[in-house]
């Protein structure tokens, strides 16, 4: 479903815009994703807090520490989610743990009661997902592989054969958060995956605006994944006008890129 | 299947436990750390650096004392392997030393590594200063308070220490922090752990890097007695001065055991998880979010343990018990009193299991690993016996 919906609106030349949300941060979160899908997002990202972020820069791990001080639990996030339904792929990203904790099996069960399409595991690299993937794509669960800047053309080829959903071209050698200028390797790592596979590309990690956004997509990329930019925003107190107006810059941005 | 204590399989696995679980930008580095680390420890040359290293400049080997007094108090024959005597003050220094060159040889010029009670990071800015590499240390900010001893030991030897304020600003946030900003400095950082833990081949690497404890007291012991000890302890926090003395002991008939602090007990009191890029036991609440570990020791403070002591534990080769900070506070006064040695609170955790199990050891023959030496604890030890007040303790 995810990577279906994605493929469609790339046949019809659209540019894919997947804002990140972190699950409790707020108590009326979800009116976030409901927020980021009036304005144009695709997919909607979705973090479950997790106590030890290892991937995660200041601001997601100030937003996930929020979300934990108010109480938010894997089930409990999931159990709001499946409260509304959105009209796009919602993806969900954390660490292993928490899946592995629940185990597989259940883990995947309450990802599908609540609607979730596909999920991003930074921490679980191919080599130790076989399981996962098989279990997951049994009950129709799509899994997000990761590619990074030291990737080799090689490994490249390997993650992409067990590849779904879309890919996720890691945009600079570091942790999520916001960057002034796009790093070289943002357009680079497009370009290396662009005519290796046939998925959509997106580019995220350091995506922070518009004109940063156009530049990925002029390097091959088919759209962003947009998250440390916009809970900064959310977690500086900027307005639901101020973050519709963010969203806004990036959908147009990718429009008319 | 590989034999207990020998290499893990080609996936990092001892039995269910290890791997490699970090993010894909990790990836490649500890592919590469794992090639390297496999050439370097079977050439010679490296060996023979790494040996004379540790003997001309860390003062290996190590004494193995027959602690007489100590001994008659416990109605056991307690023979102490003296990591405290090892320089900087305790076994961290092997790895540590290992590890450096390992960099060095990989043409990296920089480390950065975690810290909980310092020792690692004190061994850590050592051999950076000994190589002429940079250094950069990450510590909990509730850990630089309690041991701020060698928070200046670090910044005079020239390093560069984080006081880290994510999470419970303790051990395993350091180790966090240490990851993430090592994403970004690949290319001349190498990412020096500090104990059996990590993604592999971190908690191979490590226990290779402690042997030398092990083999050194094996063949000390032999000496002095013609035969292999009865027991054998160790402290565990992540595990790496046990790791390094039960390999050298692993194929006796030895007992292994492994003391855990009370509040930071992975293996008594944890579950099953996958964090710090291994699958271990980790303290953990009901959703998998990994707790806080909380003991005296700042060095002990850590919710998980190393993958290769949860397959010890599993196959009943090795055991794990647990002591609270009290014994603990006892044994450093009792070994201070019999021995004139001022240990560590962490290897103080190794004594207050001897006084734990008596009974259990009347008759028999101990080897413990003494990890450390006190000097770091002194603030901590005073407050909590009391001396600071003038009071006569007695
Ligand atoms: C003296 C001493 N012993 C033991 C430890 C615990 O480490 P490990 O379990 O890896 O030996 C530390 C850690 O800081 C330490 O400083």
């Amino acid at each position: 479903m995810l990577e279906r919906t994605l493929q469609d609106l790339r046949t019809r030349g659209r540019r894919l815009l997947v804002p990140y949300i972190m699950a409790g941060v707020e108590a009326d979160w979800l009116s976030l994703v409901e927020l980021v899908v009036e304005r144009g997002a695709d997919a909607v990202e979705i973090g479950i807090p997790f106590s030890d972020p290892s991937m995660d820069g200041p601001v997601i791990q100030r937003a996930g520490e929020t979300a934990l001080a108010r109480g938010a639990t894997p089930l409990s996030v999931l159990s709001e989610l499946r409260q509304q339904s959105f009209g796009v792929p919602i993806v969900v990203m954390t660490y292993y743990n928490i899946f592995h904790h629940m185990g597989d099996d259940r883990a995947i069960g309450e990802l599908r009661r609540s609607g979730v399409d596909g999920v991003i595991i930074p921490d679980l690299p191919f080599e130790e997902g076989a399981r996962w993937r098989e279990l997951a794509a049994r009950e129709n669960l799509e899994t997000v592989q990761l590619i990074s800047p030291a990737t080799s053309d090689e490994r490249i080829d390997e993650i992409l054969s067990v590849a779904e959903g879309f890919v996720y071209g890691v945009g600079r050698m570091a942790v999520t958060g916001e960057q002034v200028e796009l790093a070289a390797t943002a357009t680079a790592i497009a370009a290396r995956i662009r005519p290796r596979t046939s998925l959509p590309v997106l580019i995220g990690i350091g995506i922070s605006n518009g004109a940063q956004a156009r530049s990925v997509v002029g390097a091959g990329a088919d759209g962003v994944v947009v998250g440390s930019a916009l809970m900064r925003r959310l977690l500086d107190g900027e307005s639901p006008d101020a973050l519709a107006a963010f969203l806004d810059e990036l959908r147009s941005a990718l429009d008319d890129a | 299947m590989t034999s207990v204590m020998g290499s893990p399989d080609a996936t990092g696995r001892f039995g269910g436990f290890g791997g490699r679980y970090v993010p894909e930008s990790l990836m490649p580095a500890v592919l590469e750390l794992e090639v390297a680390f496999r050439e370097a420890w079977t050439d010679p040359l490296f060996r023979a650096q790494y040996t004379s290293t540790l003997e001309s400049y860390a003062g290996r080997p190590t004494r193995l004392y027959l602690a007489e007094r100590l001994s008659e108090h416990l109605g056991a024959q307690i023979w102490l392997k003296r990591e405290d005597l090892a320089h900087t003050g305790s076994h961290k220094i092997n790895n540590v030393i290992g590890q450096a060159l390992l960099a060095r040889r990989m043409g990296k010029t920089r480390l950065i590594a975690e810290t909980g009670a310092g020792q690692h990071g004190v061994a850590t800015a050592t051999a950076a200063a000994l190589l002429g590499l940079d250094a950069k240390v990450y510590m909990g900010e509730v850990d630089v308070k309690r041991q701020s001893l060698n928070v200046f030991r670090m910044r005079l030897l020239g390093a560069e220490v984080e006081p880290v304020k994510s999470g419970s600003r303790t051990l395993k946030d350091a180790v966090n922090e240490a990851m993430r900003s090592w994403v970004a400095a690949l290319e001349d950082t190498h990412y020096c752990i500090g104990s059996v833990m990590g993604p592999h081949p971190y908690p191979w690497m490590v226990r290779e890097f402690q042997r030398v404890i092990g083999d050194e007291a094996r063949s000390q012991y032999l000496v002095a007695t013609g035969s292999t000890p009865d027991w054998v302890v160790a402290c565990v926090g992540g595990g790496s001065n046990a790791a390094g003395t039960f390999a050298g002991f692993v194929d006796t008939s030895a007992r292994l055991v492994g003391v855990e602090p009370e509040g930071g007990a992975a293996i008594g009191r944890g579950v099953g998880g996958i964090v710090h890029g291994m699958e271990s036991y980790f303290l953990q609440d009901e959703f998998g979010q990994v707790n806080e570990a909380s003991s005296i020791s700042a060095g002990l403070d850590y919710p998980g343990v190393g993958p290769e002591h949860a397959y010890l534990h599993t196959i009943g080769r090795a055991r794990y018990d647990q002591v609270n900070d009290d014994q603990v506070l006892d044994a450093v006064r009792l070994l201070a009193r019999l021995e004139g040695i001022i240990c560590a609170l962490e290897s103080a955790h190794a004594v207050a299991w001897l006084v734990q199990h008596r009974e259990e050891i009347a008759g028999t023959s101990v080897v413990l690993t003494l990890s450390g030496r006190g000097d770091k604890d002194a603030e901590t030890i005073a407050e909590r016996l009391g001396f600071l007040e003038g009071e006569s303790y007695a």
